[in-house]
Formats: C-alpha cells, structure tokens, sequence
C-alpha cells in the first residue's frame, strides 16, 4: 500500500504539515493539477496588449498557439492593474474568437430584405466612388456670406472610442483632406 | 467605480486598507457604496447644489488651504466692477441677451484688462462650435490683472465666490439634492479635515457627469473645491475623470471631432479665421503667458504632417486646404440633418449610436434615410442591421422594402489582431503588440483608411480641379517598404506614430519634445501634445519595466503625455519656494544645489526655471511664467476659481434644474441652463417642466438615470455578443425602490415599461432598497435606474434605455443630456407594433406637448419680457 497515495496526501494535512499553512499553493494542488498544463505554458508566443473594454488600460498578455488566441490573462507587470482583469477584461478571449463575429463583408443593397455576400476589394471600390459622387454633388465652395469653406455636409462618419491613436488620426487627415468636416467620435457622447 | 472601472478600483481598496475614507455620492447604491464607509444617495442632476454646499462651507469657515489659493489661483484677481452675479439677477449672470440665449462676456472679464475681443456674437458661434472644449485646455488668456492678495477686496474672486455660493446652505442642498444636513455635514468634514499640507483628497467621476446640460460646470464645481482645498497638482488628490472606453482620451488627443484638430488645435471657422495668421492670433492671444504662445508652431507641424513638402511658408503651410466650420456639425445636429435628406453617406467604426447614442429612435430614422452607410465593427450591430430588426420596423416607421440606405458591413480586426496604441484615462498611452492575423476579410481601421484614401487618391489623380488638391497633395505613405508589393498591405501604425511624434525633415531625427517644434516648416508632427512618444527613436509607449522594477510612479511602464507627466500641474506640489508641501506629500520640488526640479515624477514645469523667477516686463508666453505660476497652460498661470473667458454659461458653476425636472429650481427663478443648446422639432419632444402646468409636468413624475453594469459594455457591441458576459447579465432590467413598486403595482422579476415623451422601454423589475425615495422640496421624488446595453442584436437582446433620452446639449461641449430625464413606469409590458406609437402619442397629448408647443427655455423677469427662447433659437435652424 503506497501510504503517499491515502491519507497522508489529503490537502488538510499536507496544508498544515507542509509550507503552505494558507493552502493556496502547494497544498491545494492534486494529482490532475499535476498532470494538466496550462495553456499559457504550451503556446507559442505571448504578445503584450491591453484591455479594450474601459479607460483603466489593464494589461494582457496574448498567448497564440496554430495562429489561434489559446488565452487571454492580465498582465502582473503592469503597475494599472497589477495580473487583475474584470468580467469584461476577462472575457477578451470570448470577444476575440466567439461565433458571432463577422469575417465576410456583407452587403445590404436598397431596398433589400437579406444581407449578401460582396468581395473586399468590391466593396473597398464601391465605398471609394459613392465617396467621390457624394462629395461632388454636395461640395460647397463658399458659405452664404461667400467666405471660404471647401468642404461637403454630404459625408459624415462617427468612431468609437476603442480605435487606436493612429487609426484616429489617420481618419481626422483623411476626412480634412477630403473636405469633410462632420467626423465625430463617442467623446462627445 | 467598482462597477464600471473595476480594476481602477483596486487603488481605492488599497487606499482604505492604509486608513483612507471612502464616500459615495450617486442616485443608487451600487458595488461601490458597498464598499464605502459612507454612501450619500442624491437626487440625479442636483450635483452642482451639492458641491456648492461644500464650496459654501469651506468658504465661510476660512477653510480653504489659503497659502495654495492665493499663490496658485486666481482668488486675488479683481473681477470688473460690471459683473453681476445671478444672485442679482434670479440666476442669469450679466451680459445675458434673451434673443439669443447668450452671454455678452464683457462683464465677467478681470478689472482692467485690456477686452480681447469675445463678443456676444463669439459665444453663440462658440456654442454652435463647442469651442469651449478647446478654452477648456487652454485656459483664459490674460495677462496681467489686478490682484489683492489679502483676498479682501469685494471684487476679487475669492469675495466674489464668497457671495455667489453663499445661498447654497446645508438647508438649500436639503431641499434641492434629498441629502439629509447631517450627511451633508459629514462629507464637508471629512473633506476639509482630509485636506492641507499635511493630506490631500481625490475626487474620482464617472463621465456620466459629462451627460448633463450643466456638464461642464459640474467639473468646473469640483475644480474649485479641489483647487481651494489645495488638491490639485498634488499626490492623493486630484479630480480622476473614469472615461469609459479603451482610447477615449486619445480620441480627444487625436481627436475625430468636428471641432478639433490633434492637440486640442481648433478646427478653423469660415468667418473668424480668414486666414493663418488670424487663425493662429485666435489660439495664442498675443500677450498671454503660457505654452500657447507656441501656436503657431504647433500648427505648422501639423499643416506640414498633413501637407509635406506642399505645405511652405509662402502658401501659409496650406492652410487654406483645410474645410471651415460655419456652425454646430455635431452628431446630433447631423443625425437630424440625415433626417431632413442633407446628409447622403455615413460612416460607422466601432460606433453603435442605434443603442448607444440619446434618442435611438431618431438615430435610426436617420440611418433609414441615406443614400448610403459603412459599418465597420466586429459583429453585425444594431447600427447596421437596423433595416430589418430595428423597433421601427415592428412600429412600421421602416419597412424594408422601401429604405434606400445601401449598407456595407465591414468586419473589423480585433485589438489583437494589430498594433497600435490607446490612451488610457490617466493620458498614458500605452502600445499593443500584435497577436496574429485577422481572419478573412477583416481588417483594422489603419487598413482601411490607408486604402480608401489610396483609392480616392487614384480616383482623383491629374484633376486639375482646386478642391482635389488637399487629397492629391497628402502625405499619404504609410505602407512599410515589405509590403508595399502587395496591392492591399497593411500599413505600419509606427509609421504613422512616428508622424504623429513628429520629425526633423532634413535627418528624419526623431523630436523629442514639443519645444523642438520648429515655425519655419523644417520640422514636422502630427500631435504636438504626443511629441515625444518616440523620444530617442524609441517607441517610449512600447516599454513595459514591471512595476516591481520601477518607482511607484512607474514612469517606465508606457508615456503620458505631456513629456511623460504623470501629475498635470505638479509644480503645485511644492510651496511657491520650490519645498514639499510637507515630507508626506513630497513629489516633485526644487533642488537649489543642482539648480532645477526634480522628484518621482517629471516636474510640469520649465525644468530649470527658479521658484523665485519673475517675468521681465513685456515678456510673453512661456517666459511670462512667473517661478510660481502652476498652470503653466492658463493665460495668467494660475488654476482658475473663477472663468472669465471661455465658457458659455457663465464664470462660475450655477445650479439649474434638469431640461426636464419635477421640480422648481429653488435657487433662482431662472429654471434651466439658459443657454443650453436645444433642438426644437416635433421629432424631438422634450417632457414638461416649470413653468409648465403641473398636471402636464406630473405626466412624467419620475427621474431616471441610467449607468453602466460591470457585465457589460456601453451599446453591448463588445459584450452582448459574447456567452460569458451574456450569461452574467442576461435581460434589461429596471431597478425601483419598495415605495414605487408599490405606489404603481410592480411586481418583482414582472414586467414593466419606462415612458417618456420619445418612448417606452420594457424589463424586468427589480424592486430593490438599493434605490431609497428622497425627500425634495417638501415631497417624496421617485428614483428609477436602467441599464443601457441592450438591443435587437446579439445573444442576449432588449430594449434600449437611451430611446428614453431626447436632445438636449451642454452649450459648451455639444454633449447630451442622457442621464437624467423624467419618466412614467407602468407595470406589464409595454404595447408593440404601430401600437407603441399610439400609446406615446397619448402621453404627449396629455403632457400638452401634441400641439408642438414646448417648454420656454426663459424662466425670469429679469430677462426681460421676452421667456421664451424658442423662436430665436428657431431662427437659428437652417
Ligand atoms: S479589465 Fe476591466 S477594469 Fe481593466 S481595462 Fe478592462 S474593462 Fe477596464
């Protein structure tokens, strides 16, 4: 009889007889624990990201394994948040890879009751000529009082506020160049 | 906090273990008040009575931390004799003009200071243009006024506060917020007590504080008691603003707002800025002291960002290229404008205003009527599935077949399936590697910026017409040298962040700080408040020095901007002699043996410039900075008690009722924000309030409010189409109190439904003493709360809240009021079908409001005979 497989592996005992007398570590671990890996240890490459729900910014860590996101944990470096995640920061890995994200473009046309399917590039070329055609047929050289204005009211567009700096400020460039100037963001919601 | 910024909240669990006290103040009690000693319930919308109290009570006791005030902020400028506060004028400041609901702000300026030209006409334009939010983080230009330092001189602004918060007594806060004298006195106590030399105070809000009518002035209210307390500029103190999205500072940063250009530069006006020079004047205000006296500077980098080798001295860097603002372009004002036709295509990333934004119902109709709409996000929200699942198809207010919009749903990259940075709410910008590949046909919004303005550009290319040229003459090469084979590459994010930190043109060197920018066009950037990111070439919000390796500060882990402070305005940490205010809140102080700042953190101010240096006369922008002039972003240097330029209603914060209210403002005849920015269209009906009749006011005789549950995630986009969130927070809910549940027969986990003017919502009820019924102006007011992440879409879906909200803005900002309204709730379900709109109907009947016939805006004598602000606003509507 193999006295380390009964009693004397019970957590309680092993709690109070080892070094772990809080029984988080150690004393807490059975022979399952032992046999798993986490799924942290096995991938193969972490990157280092931030939480895109709130403005705290928790830190993540984003581990890959067969170009898949395995896990999604909070950073313990990070001086904001110290390892923690919320709900939300904790189900990134759910927003990442759940069912109900979009990877096809979809296209609704005028008075049309289904979606259908339109190849990227299409729809990238169909977007730039309504753009150009809009912009043309609203455009507006001068204001009533003949000031200068350069502009169309015939484009607008709203971002949310988990776009990145450098997308933001590819949009405002863009958007100025064009001479549309109704861009606007949830900051002012 | 511990809902909605649960991780923030950590701090605040840490600050209580070291022997901090914790109070909540909030129309619920939540998470947060469980963990607080002391929870204070308020009526919603009543937060500047509140605050004012406190100002009151440190006022009259002489408890403000008086060595900070007088050398730190304005307390000792003399205001103009001319000035009139509304405790004179039943709550309108001077210079009020009733035709226009603005302010002439003459009176309000410093005595003697030479006018610097805003007019009456400025304001009503500043408020179309929310340039507010520009003065916001430019502070009041002046230069030199006159001061008393004894603060005894009846006009200077301490005298002036003294007198205007006068009325808020602990009685008046009683009556107005439902908060019992000794709760309110507890809170002064422990406050003032916790402030000085020796402790300092944080105040933290949520930006829901921001959704008021009266939003600016709310932070404006906590910015004065902070700043007499000696709070601000100082570890432990501080007013935390807890935005709620990932980058939402950095979307004002770099902001895609219709008013402003990186940097909190202005979008430049079609009548005021003619031309550069003009506009650059308006933006620095020749004369003032400050970091804004670099200007033009800071514009130029920006025009030669945009413009590169096309933008010269000769041709005013392009100037001219940019489109000019005529007015309020703001959402709201554009969703009505899709509304009436005039807008024909609208573009949506990662933004779902049918839930998110105030008055879904409008947002909607609005989306129905385009030629054309562009979604991009993760999953197909309601935003872009309107057309076939929207309220208003069950209403019969859209039917399929016979909406033109054209709809295209791009699927969007994750924020880990590329790189960039967010700006989280402390200004830290913190970098994200990428993971992996998108799948299919998603992409980020790099991706698909970079190539539509690729293919407009090829579109366009030999068009000899003038308005082309800003599209053909950009810089616009952002795909790194390895994929620029591929048609379609991705392009590089720390390009583009190298842009936005900016350059020497000639050597491609990396600036390192925003006093390198150069007027003369040699260098170039596209943020003059992020120039520095790339300090030394290195992406400096890339670093990641555990915290465990670095100083509490952690000034290794990302950049802040400015120049990596982590503290605004910390020179105020010390005394006006450079020392530490005591040994306990040492961070940043003056080292006279080495001849410059220094401390935990990177002082915000000139890092040599002595405590004791005084500005030669005639001195100008920064070298008009006095070796005690904290706020080295204000005009006259100094933290600003008092306004007297820049915001459109009024110098000093000033309770107003709600837009729509149960109650009569008991401080002043005027009711409401008289300078509020309404929108008056039968499509937008606002509930009845004084001085309308009381039976038409009690038609809707509740407040509601609205927040956030930790589960969840604003318009759900981000959360109610994931299992996890979804299982946690499964259903709409609305929480009421015992005493309501009982005075209208709901039934806990029934049914009921919300009612206002624009619509009714349906949940669940959950009857819970979570809300306590308060005692305001001699009667019980009921309080009802709803969450607002649902939709038609998704896993989990329901009604959305924010179709409870109509549009009304803050003047200053151009933000709706959405988190205070009045409301009926019934019990059951509400009707669906064309139904629905019949049963509203009925409600505005009998609310008077079916005739068109609206709420007047004007509530005093004083302003004259003229109450009623809606045919001069009328005429203002194009
Ligand atoms: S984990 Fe939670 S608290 Fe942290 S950033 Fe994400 S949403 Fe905010």
């Amino acid at each position: 009889m193999d006295l380390s497989k009964t009693f004397l592996s019970w957590p309680v005992l092993r709690q109070f007889s080892g070094n772990d007398p809080l029984g988080r570590g150690t004393a807490a671990r059975s022979g399952q624990t032992e046999r798993i890996t986490a799924r942290t240890e096995t991938a193969d490459r972490v990157a280092r990201s931030v939480c895109p729900y709130c403005a705290v910014g928790c830190g993540q860590r984003v581990y890959v394994k067969d170009e898949k996101v395995v896990q999604i944990e909070g950073d313990p470096d990070s001086p904001i948040s110290r390892g923690r995640l919320c709900p939300k920061g904790a189900a990134s890995k759910n927003l990442v890879t759940g069912p109900m994200r979009e990877s096809k473009v979809r296209y609704r046309r005028p008075f049309g009751t289904e979606w259908e399917d339109l190849d990227l590039e299409t729809a990238m070329n169909m977007v730039a000529d309504r753009v150009l055609k809009v912009r043309d047929e609203t455009w507006q050289d001068e204001d009533e009082s003949g000031n200068k204005v350069r502009r169309t009211m015939g484009i607008a567009g709203l971002g949310g506020a988990t776009l990145d700096n450098e997308e933001n400020y590819l949009i405002k460039k863009l958007w100025t160049a064009m001479g549309a100037v109704q861009i606007e963001n949830q900051a002012r919601i | 906090m511990a809902e909605a910024h649960p991780v923030g909240f950590q701090w605040v669990m840490e600050a209580k273990l070291r022997g901090a006290k914790i109070i909540h103040v909030d129309p619920r009690f939540t998470r947060t008040s469980a963990l607080a000693h002391t929870f204070v319930p308020l009526r919603a919308g009543t937060d500047i009575a509140f605050l004012g109290g406190i100002i009151n009570y440190v006022l009259q006791n002489e408890l403000d931390f008086r060595e900070y005030v007088v050398a730190y902020t304005n307390a000792a400028s003399i205001v103009s004799d001319e000035y009139t506060d509304p405790d004179e004028l039943d709550g309108l400041f001077s210079g009020f003009d009733p035709e226009t609901r603005t302010y002439s702000p003459e009176s309000w300026q410093y005595a003697q200071q030479e006018h610097e030209g805003d007019t009456r006409q400025d304001m009503h334009e500043q408020r179309e243009t929310s340039s507010a939010q520009q003065f916001g983080s430019h502070g009041a230009s002046v230069s030199s006024a006159l001061r008393d330092d004894t603060l005894q001189d009846p006009n200077c602004v301490y005298q002036i506060l003294k007198r205007h918060f006068s009325r808020y007594t602990p009685e008046m806060v009683e009556q107005v917020c439902g908060v019992s004298p000794e709760a309110f006195r507890e809170v002064c106590e422990a406050w003032t007590q916790n402030s000085g030399r020796e402790r300092t105070t944080a105040l933290c809000y949520s930006v829901g504080w921001t959704q008021h009518s009266v939003g600016a002035q709310y932070i404006r209210t906590a910015a004065i008691l902070q700043l007499l307390l000696g709070n601000i500029g100082r570890t432990g103190g501080g007013i935390m603003a807890l935005r709620g999205h990932a980058s939402i500072q950095g979307s004002t940063d770099i902001p895609t707002l219709f008013d402003l250009l990186p940097g909190y530069l202005p979008m430049p006006s079609a009548s005021k800025h003619p031309d550069f020079q003009t506009y650059v004047d308006s933006i620095r205000k020749p004369g003032a002291k400050g970091f804004w006296d670099n200007s033009k500077a800071y514009t130029v980098n920006l025009l030669k960002a945009y413009w590169g080798e096309k933008a010269t001295a000769e041709n005013d860097f392009c100037f001219d290229y940019m489109p000019k603002l005529t007015g309020d372009h703001g959402t709201y004002r554009t969703v009505l404008d899709m509304i009436d036709g005039k807008v024909k295509g609208y573009f949506l990333f990662g933004q779902n205003p049918a839930v998110g934004s105030a008055h879904g119902r409008a947002q909607r109709l609005g989306m129905a009527n385009l030629d054309w709409l562009v979604v991009r996000d993760l999953v197909e929200i309601e935003s872009a599935s309107f057309w076939r699942n929207s309220p208003e198809i069950a209403t019969g207010e859209i039917v399929p077949e016979e909406c033109r919009t054209e709809v295209f749903l791009f699927p969007a990259a994750s924020h880990v399936e590329k790189e960039g940075t967010f700006t989280q709410t402390q200004r830290m910008l913190q970098w994200r590697e990428k993971a992996l590949d998108p799948k299919g046909d998603c992409r980020s919004e790099l991706w698909f910026l970079y190539h539509l303005g690729r293919l407009l550009r090829e579109r366009l290319a030999g068009s000899a017409r003038e308005r082309d040229r800003p599209l053909l003459d950009l810089v616009w090469d952002y795909v790194p040298p390895e994929h620029q084979h591929e048609p379609w590459g991705e392009p590089s994010a720390e390009k583009v962040l190298m842009e936005i930190n900016g350059y020497e043109i000639a050597t491609g060197r990396p600036l390192s700080s925003f006093t390198e920018m150069k007027e003369d066009g040699s260098t170039l950037g596209g943020c003059w408040i992020y120039t520095g990111v790339f300090k030394d070439g290195v992406n400096q919000a890339a670093r990641r020095k555990p915290a465990s390796e670095q100083s509490w500060v952690a000034p290794e882990w990302g950049w802040a901007w400015p120049a990596n402070r982590r503290t605004l305005y910390n020179r105020a940490s010390a005394d006006p002699d450079g020392k530490p205010w005591s040994e306990r809140k040492a961070y940043v102080w003056w080292d006279e043996a080495a001849g410059e700042w220094t401390g935990h953190d990177v002082p915000d101010f000139e890092k040599t410039k002595p405590p004791s240096y005084r500005a030669p006369d005639g001195a100008r922008g920064v070298a008009a900075l006095a070796g005690d002039d904290a706020f080295i972003m204000n005009g006259d240097g100094k933290g600003a008690l008092y306004v007297p330029q820049g915001l459109i209603d009024g110098p000093l914060p000033t309770h107003y009722e709600p837009v729509e209210s149960p109650f009569r403002n008991a401080l002043y005849a005027q009711q409401g924000n008289p300078t509020r920015k309404d929108y008056p269209r039968p499509d937008n009906p606002i509930n009845p309030s004084f001085p309308d009749e009381a039976e038409q006011v009690a038609v809707f005789p509740y407040v509601f409010t609205t927040s956030r549950l930790t589960e969840h995630h604003t318009s759900g986009a981000m959360s109610r189409y994931l299992e996890y969130l979804s299982e946690l927070q499964p259903e709409m809910f609305v929480e009421v109190s015992p005493a309501l549940a009982q005075e209208r027969g709901l039934e806990h986990m029934g049914w009921c439904h919300v009612i206002t003017s624009r619509s009714a919502v349906e949940g669940r009820v959950l009857v819970t003493e979570r809300l306590i019924p308060l005692r305001v102006e001699g009667r019980v007011v009921h309080q009802v709360w709803l969450p607002y992440h649902w939709g038609a879409g998704g896993m989990v879906t329901g009604d959305s809240a924010n179709d409870l909200f109509g549009i009304t803005l803050d003047p200053n900002v151009l933000i709706q009021e959405s988190k205070v309204g009045t409301c009926d709730v019934r019990p059951g379900r509400r009707p669906t079908g064309p139904a629905l709109r019949e049963y509203i109907a009925g409600y505005l009947q009998r609310a008077g409001l079916d005739t068109g016939r609206r709420t007047p805006i004007l509530t005093t004598g004083t302003a004259g005979s003229h109450t009623d602000g809606r045919e001069a606003d009328e005429g203002a509507q194009p």
